[in-house]
């Protein structure tokens, strides 16, 4: 019997501030001292802690402790793990630790309801006997013993469930567009090509439970008919793709993948396919152009893929957030998930918060929960006294958010009757001490870099929009140039051909909406001082 | 996997494994690991409560250990907590005396009586 547990967060994060080494460290340690049958460390995925250098976790006691370096872990070893003394200056209290009782919840975490995260940070990804231990594969033991596919759809449906790769369409009307085709192959597409500068809550879902993702695509797969499930991944995510590798054999070994699952004749495989970094392959037609081995770009919809996907077969494309839900939905029940969020929008969102920031990283709120809240509450405000200037929902495609919008309620209604959106999830919190037009052409550079060039008004427009910009920021800008802008956005957002030409200037609008003044204060300075 | 049933086996095992990470333990012990407690033997102690709590296998016990509690002379000092934060501190514990603390307070519920030395 282990006493204690010490867990240690290894995530992409955590590991570039040395979490391997302070790791190895410990268990020379524990071993020096003769603790190891009687300290277990435990490596697990994101605590939700960030810019605070490795993090580690040591239960019973619940106590975090970050900025930890190899030279304090003797320290911890010998002060806390032999005489349960608390290492005061690396212990991490925001919040103080009795409010955290619950397991796995960090300090900071009381606005917060985990569902999709319920295990990061808490299990060890790599063991699919923790994640058993925690509900993992019931629900597809339950599906396949006891549901039939429509059964589980229904149930899917019920729940109310929207895709949060940022479209928000109802997963179980997807799933059922899927299920009534007849086909001899349909396809399960876990969209991983997580491109949205400032998102990265799909990576650590699937660096901290790889498994809850399997298990998704799995209950998708019994649901439409599908026996064969493929998970595209950015390259770049190295991590994530080693541990969904592993997962994916493990769950093969325990033969909760491949042939005859639970005995009820449902067959499911699954394969990890490996972007090459380019944006617009997040978007689905271009994913599966790209999986099929052709160039990455956008394919005309309708057929949209769930009638004429992978191949020309029906096929599912579920984000990463997305299928993490299912097992849950399917153990517990939809009225269990509707009891979460608002009406229109039930369950939790994760986001991810970056910009000007105490407290960035990953957090899981219910929906409807306000960007106050998040931002004050979860975030703890902006650094050095600065006031609020804007924040980005969703993205560098995402709306902006002003002062005027902080009591608003974070979900999918709210922010469509104001002609926002949630987006993908990264939230940007922008302080009053940013110059927007400089902020706006940041966005716009990277969709003229990103934009496949299939189509001219996104090629074209981009590039055009580019050139304004630059303009009105090297000072040689016009009044009149924001009019063009605005009518050079409309016209993309109306007939661009995919996503990315109809998005790229919806940023640029939020913030010529809301921020004019900031323009033409900059183009009234630059001929101002031209004239003098 | 076949059935449901040996999902749940699997489960059952990895819980007993997970135990330490849950908040739900019915009792807590602490085992007190000042330089006092150290020399007095605390380290034997402690080997002897983990060894009998796996021994019966007891799951909701959780195990932690503290510094010194200014009774130096009734060291090694082993506490137990209940759920309803009853605690008795027992004083003079030897590694025989924690394996009947673990029999018969953390088992069975039964106070070992003649090595109390305080209650709170």
């Amino acid at each position: 019997m282990h006493r204690n547990h010490v867990l240690v967060a290894m995530d992409a994060h955590t590991i570039a501030q040395g979490a391997r080494a302070v790791r190895d460290a410990l268990m020379r340690n524990l071993e020096m001292t003769s603790l190891t049958s009687e300290v277990k460390v435990v490596e697990t995925g994101s605590l939700g802690i960030y810019n605070r250098g490795v993090v580690l976790v040591i239960f019973p006691e619940n106590v975090y402790y970050v900025g930890v370096k190899v030279e304090d872990v003797a320290e911890i070893v010998s002060e806390h793990l032999i005489k349960g003394r608390v290492v005061e200056r690396l212990h991490y209290t925001d919040v103080p630790v009795e409010k955290a009782a619950e397991m796995g919840a960090a300090p900071r975490f009381g606005k917060q309801q985990r569902v999709v995260l319920k295990n990061a940070g808490i299990i060890d990804p790599e063991s699919i006997e923790e994640y058993i231990a925690r509900d993992g594969y019931e629900a597809l033991g339950k599906a396949l013993t006891e549901m039939k596919p429509q059964d589980v759809i229904e149930v899917v449906k019920k729940s109310g469930i929207q895709g949060r790769g940022g479209a928000f369409f109802p997963t179980g009307l997807k799933w059922s567009f899927a299920a009534a085709e007849e086909a001899k192959q349909k396809y399960i597409i876990c969209n991983a090509d997580e491109g949205e500068p400032g998102t990265f809550k799909d990576r650590l879902i699937l660096e901290g439970d790889p498994h809850c993702v399997i298990e998704g695509m799995a209950l998708a797969g019994y649901a439409v008919g599908a026996d064969m499930g493929f998970i595209y991944i950015r390259g770049e995510y190295r991590m994530s793709i080693d541990r969904l590798n592993r997962a994916i054999q493990r769950a093969k070994e325990n033969g909760l993948l491949g042939e005859n699952l639970f005995d009820s004749g449902f067959n499911f495989n699954i394969e990890v396919r490996e972007g090459a970094g380019a944006y617009i392959c997040g978007e689905e037609t271009a994913l599966i152009e790209s999986i099929e081995g052709k160039r990455g770009e956008p394919r005309d919809k309708p057929p949209f893929p769930p009638s004429v996907g992978l191949w020309g077969m029906p096929t599912i494309v579920n984000n990463v957030e997305t299928l993490a839900n299912v097992p849950q939905i399917i153990l517990k029940g939809a009225d269990w998930y509707k009891s979460m969020g608002t009406e229109k929008s039930p369950g939790t969102k994760v986001f991810t918060m970056v910009g000007n920031i105490n407290n960035p990283g990953l957090i899981e709120v219910p929906m409807g929960t306000t960007l106050r809240e998040i931002i004050y509450d979860i975030g703890q405000g902006i650094p050095e006294g600065k006031g609020f200037k804007l924040a980005q929902m969703g993205g560098t495609t995402g709306g902006i958010l002003t002062g005027a919008h902080l009591d608003l309620p974070m979900s999918v209604e709210a922010l469509r009757e104001i002609g926002s959106g949630l987006g993908s999830g990264a939230l940007l919190v922008v302080d009053d001490s940013q110059d927007v037009v400089e902020l706006v052409e940041n966005f716009v550079e990277f969709f003229n870099h990103e934009s496949c060039g299939k189509c001219t008004l996104c090629r074209e427009g981009n590039g055009r929009l580019l050139e304004l910009l630059q303009r009105i920021n090297s000072g040689k800008g016009h009044v009149a140039d924001l009019n063009l802008m605005e009518e050079l956005a409309v016209t993309m957002m109306k007939g661009a051909f995919c996503g990315l030409g109809q998005a790229a200037p919806v940023p640029i609008l939020g913030c010529l909406k809301y921020f004019r003044d900031d323009f033409v204060r900059k183009i009234e300075a630059a001929e101002m001082a031209a004239a003098a | 996997m076949k059935t449901l049933a040996d999902l749940r086996a699997i489960k059952e095992k990895a819980k007993k494994e997970m135990a330490t990470r849950e908040q739900s333990a019915k009792y807590r012990i602490s085992v007190a690991m000042g330089t006092c407690g150290i020399a007095a033997g605390a380290r034997t102690v402690m080997s002897a409560i983990l060894d009998e709590l796996s021994k019966r296998g007891i799951q909701d016990a959780a195990v932690s250990q503290t510094g010194c509690l200014g009774c130096c002379d009734q060291e090694p000092i082993v506490q137990v907590t209940d759920a309803d934060n009853r605690t008795i501190t027992y004083g003079k514990v030897s590694a025989e005396m924690a394996r009947k603390i673990i029999a018969s307070h953390v088992q069975d519920g039964k106070v070992v009586s003649d090595h109390v030395f305080d209650m709170a």
